[in-house]
């Protein structure tokens, strides 16, 4: 059985009072509680104050390129389709810089866990706009306020009839715990939006400011129904939604893949005398 | 015996597959070939042709003289009419050209006609043109019968005997009809493997266990994939076409740092996409063999035809310093024996290999008696399972005596992998400390330089032993530069060095190829690019400049009577 001292990781870098902590708390917990040894899991990351979220941790590890998280998790878990591969993002990262990485993922299906710490800003390049910030926020590199229009990651996601659909927050790390581990459990890819203030450079969607809005979704709440689930995407503003809002059975990618139904790739021998049969095409 | 054919034609009208069934009857015959394409970027229509040499002695390249000339357009009279050698046909159909042609050297098949009649279908029509050629040249259709029947095997009985009618109709009218016809073909001998560049390259990785291969299509590239997903259920291969490069190359390094075997392909554009992720492969010591087939740019440049301009690029792209390993294979062999070096290297020094070719390459045809499977090298550097296990300690990145740490296998023991992007520790943690970074680049760079060095074969020296005259090139360039050698070397003291192994640049302790160079009177530096990247790199490199240049950037690649004419005009 794992122990949290199992997970303990370098010591942070980020800003006392960042809701990035409470997100490495619920996270290591969840770890703890599915019984998820380190050496069992990888979890991959791009470039960012999130980005850096697995050098906490003690696990395998792959911290990549700026918004590439999810090809790298894609290649490990197809290679490799028993590890549990977790792609950890900034806003910035997975909407922005790697948007188009993000829509073949939840396309594909493939059985990666996608937490995006969504801070509506990018902390490490010091408070520009990100693609989930606010019509209007003013920031340095904003001066008229943000023009274009918020992305909201929870209806593009329903809309690709993502296998599963989140939204999580960093102020709430009990629900959150118990989100990734719903995330975990589940097969398929999922995306869970993590609610994370940025005390440093977001001054507007504060711990404060979430706290009068988010609220749990209710018990009676049905998440298979695709069109429910699109109304509840677009609630945002006064009250915003917290917990599943939608999740499928959609076949997973892996096991669509002949080549690895019986045994993962990186454990499959290679034979090179059989090559000569292969020569024998060329005549 | 040394003939040439060209099949011409729209996009669409099968010349691609006359060409090919005749190339391997010729190579089933035992005589040697060597095919190249011409292609415009359009699906149907346009002009497209096809060509053919083969011979009882080796040949590697392309003639401008043409003996026969099988013509679907009125492009292929028109644009290659002035082709023909001495006693060359044109063959054509007039009921489809709609234009009946007079000069004597002209034969009017009706392809059409003769289909309909024979094979029941107007389809057959490229069926009656290959029995026609096999007609003209005299030779008998046995090889052609067996080769129908193997094709259309699941097809039926019905087709089988519908092309072999169409095959006999064309042959039986091409003896009665072409008078002037006075070609001799030599007798058949053991049948030989014909393959082009891509399918090697393919093969080569499949021969090295590769397991992932991730790509977005774009020509000239687009090959390669297509030959390892042909195999892929065969041999346990995952092939994944991305949603873009950037994607490819990510998901190919991941693959690799999982534990297995991984290569992506593109050509320039799909490669400046894959840029960044280079970077992240030195950084991260992941090993990667990038297959980099180059094709005229600028940006999208000529889609589909061929050029050496991207050796600069494959040099000097990506961020950071860091070893990297260049492979330019100037024959579909070499493409099969270096693509199994570039995993070779890559894996044992957990760096890129880029491999370098180019649409000529990649599409031509040669023969062979075989390709040697005991020269294939198969080590597994990997840590994994067991060797894993009994370690007391991993770390990914550990100070080492010669730079390299062994990358252990995720999830086989309880030892963590740690990478990253960013300057890491011997764990692979971030670090911002001045003294680990040097040491990380010392580990990376300095470290493995001079080993990486030591695996780099020297350039290929061929022909007169003390020459006056030296002609170089590299990659592609390669039959035609040997072929101009054989023809010169009657006359002239001449001899050529062939580079294939390209960087780090080849060291002279193996062979002093700058001694050869100094001591002629003119040395030539062929390529298929404007600038003369391979000139400058030699003399950046060695100091050495090469006293002349030839040059062809027009797209097209060189024939051995062209590049004749240019050295001639150099050494005259
Ligand atoms: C290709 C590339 N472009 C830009 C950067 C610079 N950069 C680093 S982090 C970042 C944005 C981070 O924002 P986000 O993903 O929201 O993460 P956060 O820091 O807010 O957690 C940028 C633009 C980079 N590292 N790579
Ligand atoms: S800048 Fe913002 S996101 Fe980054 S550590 Fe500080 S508070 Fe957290």
């Amino acid at each position: 059985m794992p122990s949290l001292d199992d997970y303990k990781g370098q010591d942070p870098a980020w800003c006392p009072g960042c809701g990035n902590f409470s997100i490495l708390k619920a996270f290591k917990d969840a770890m703890v509680e599915l019984s998820v040894e380190p050496f069992q899991l990888t979890v991959v990351s791009g470039i960012g104050q999130a980005g850096k979220f697995p050098h906490y941790i003690r696990c395998n590890t792959f911290n990549g390129l700026h918004g590439r998280t999810l090809p790298v998790a894609t290649g490990i878990r197809l290679s490799n389709h028993e590890m549990l591969v977790i792609a950890v993002a900034g806003d910035g990262d997975c909407y922005g810089e790697g948007g188009n990485h993000l829509i073949h993922a939840m396309r594909r299906n493939i059985n990666v866990k996608l937490f995006v710490h969504d801070n509506q800003i990018y902390g490490l390049t010091k408070g520009q706009a990100s693609p989930t910030s606010m019509e209007g926020i003013i920031t340095k590199n904003q001066p008229f306020g943000v023009l274009s229009e918020q992305l909201n990651p929870i209806a593009l996601a329903v809309a690709l009839d993502c296998s599963f659909v989140a939204r999580g927050f960093a102020g709430d790390t009990e629900h959150l715990k118990w989100l990734i581990k719903e995330a975990i459990n589940h097969k398929g890819f999922t995306l869970v939006d993590i609610l994370q203030p940025c005390i440093t450079f977001n001054k507007v969607n504060t711990f404060q400011w979430y706290r009068q809005r988010v609220y749990r979704i209710e018990a009676e709440y049905n998440p298979e129904d695709r069109i429910e689930a699109f109304k509840k995407s677009l609630e945002w503003g006064d009250r915003i939604p917290i917990g599943i809002i939608y999740k499928n059975n959609r076949p997973i990618y892996e096991e669509k893949i002949p080549v690895i139904k019986d045994i993962p790739l990186v454990r499959q021998p290679f034979d090179i005398t059989r090559i000569e049969k292969t020569l024998k095409d060329f005549y | 015996m040394d003939y040439s054919i060209k099949i011409g034609g729209e996009a669409g009208q099968g010349i691609q597959t006359i060409g090919e069934t005749l190339s391997k009857v010729f190579s089933s015959a035992g005589y040697h070939v060597f095919t190249h394409q011409d292609y415009e970027s359009r699906i149907r229509g346009g002009h497209n042709f096809f060509q053919i040499r083969f011979s009882e002695k080796s040949v590697m390249a392309s003639r401008d003289k043409i003996d026969i000339i099988v013509a679907f357009d009125k492009a292929s009279i028109e644009q290659h009419e002035r082709e023909l050698s001495e006693y060359g046909q044109i063959i054509y159909d007039s009921s489809t050209l709609k234009q009946k042609y007079e000069k004597s050297y002209f034969l009017d098949i009706p392809f059409t006609e003769l289909a309909v009649k024979h094979g029941k279908n107007k389809i057959m029509a490229n069926t009656v043109a290959i029995g026609a050629v096999h007609g003209m040249l005299g030779m008998e259709l046995d090889i052609l019968i067996k080769i129908i029947k193997d094709t259309f095997i699941k097809k039926g009985e019905d087709i089988i005997k519908a092309n072999i009618d169409s095959a006999i109709a064309g042959h039986d009218y091409a003896i009665k009809q072409c008078l002037k016809c006075s070609f001799a073909t030599a007798p058949f001998t053991k049948p030989k493997m014909l393959i082009a560049g891509n399918d090697a390259i393919g093969l080569g990785a499949i021969a090295s266990g590769c397991k992932f291969y991730a790509a977005y299509p774009m020509t000239p590239s687009t090959g390669i994939m297509l030959y390892i997903s042909s195999k892929a259920k065969e041999y346990g291969i995952i092939v994944e076409q991305a949603e873009d490069e950037i994607s490819a190359i990510n998901m190919a390094l991941g693959a690799s740092f999982a534990g297995v075997r991984a290569m992506t392909g593109s050509s320039g554009g799909g490669f400046a996409l894959m840029v960044e992720g280079l970077s992240l492969a030195a950084m991260t010591e992941t090993p990667i063999v990038i297959a980099l087939a180059q094709r005229p740019g600028p940006a999208t440049g000529f889609p589909t035809r061929t050029e050496q301009a991207e050796l600069q690029f494959a040099l000097y792209t990506a961020h950071g310093e860091f070893p990297r390993v260049i492979f330019a294979p100037g024959t579909p062999e070499q493409a099969f024996y270096l693509t199994n070096k570039a995993f070779d290297i890559a894996e044992k020094y957990q760096i890129p290999v880029l491999i370098l070719t180019d649409q000529y390459l990649a599409d031509s045809q040669w023969t062979y008696d075989n390709f040697d499977i005991s020269k294939i090298k198969y080590i597994d550097y990997r840590l994994r399972g067991d060797a894993l296990k009994s370690l007391k300690e991993y770390k990914r990145h550990a100070f080492t005596n010669n730079g390299i740490t062994p990358l252990a296998v995720l999830g086989d023991s309880k030892h963590l992998v740690v990478a990253d992007s960013d300057e890491h520790d011997e764990e692979g943690h971030i670090i911002e400390d001045a003294e680990t970074r040097v040491k990380m680049v010392d580990k990376r760079l300095f470290k493995k330089l001079p080993l990486i060095h030591k695996e780099i074969e020297p350039p290929l020296f061929y022909g007169h032993q003390n020459p006056e005259i030296v002609i170089s090139g590299w990659g592609s360039t390669y039959g035609v530069m040997k072929e101009v050698v054989d023809e010169l070397l009657s006359n002239w003291d001449i001899a050529m060095l062939h580079f294939s192994e390209i960087y780090p640049f080849p060291p002279t302790n193996k062979f002093n190829y700058l001694k050869v160079l100094k001591d002629a009177k003119i040395t030539i530096c062929i390529e298929n690019n404007a600038t003369g990247q391979f000139a400058k790199l030699m003399r950046t490199e060695t100091g050495y400049s090469f006293n002349q240049l030839i040059n062809k950037y027009d797209g097209r690649p060189f024939t051995i009577e062209f590049l004749m004419g240019e050295i001639d005009a150099l050494i005259r």
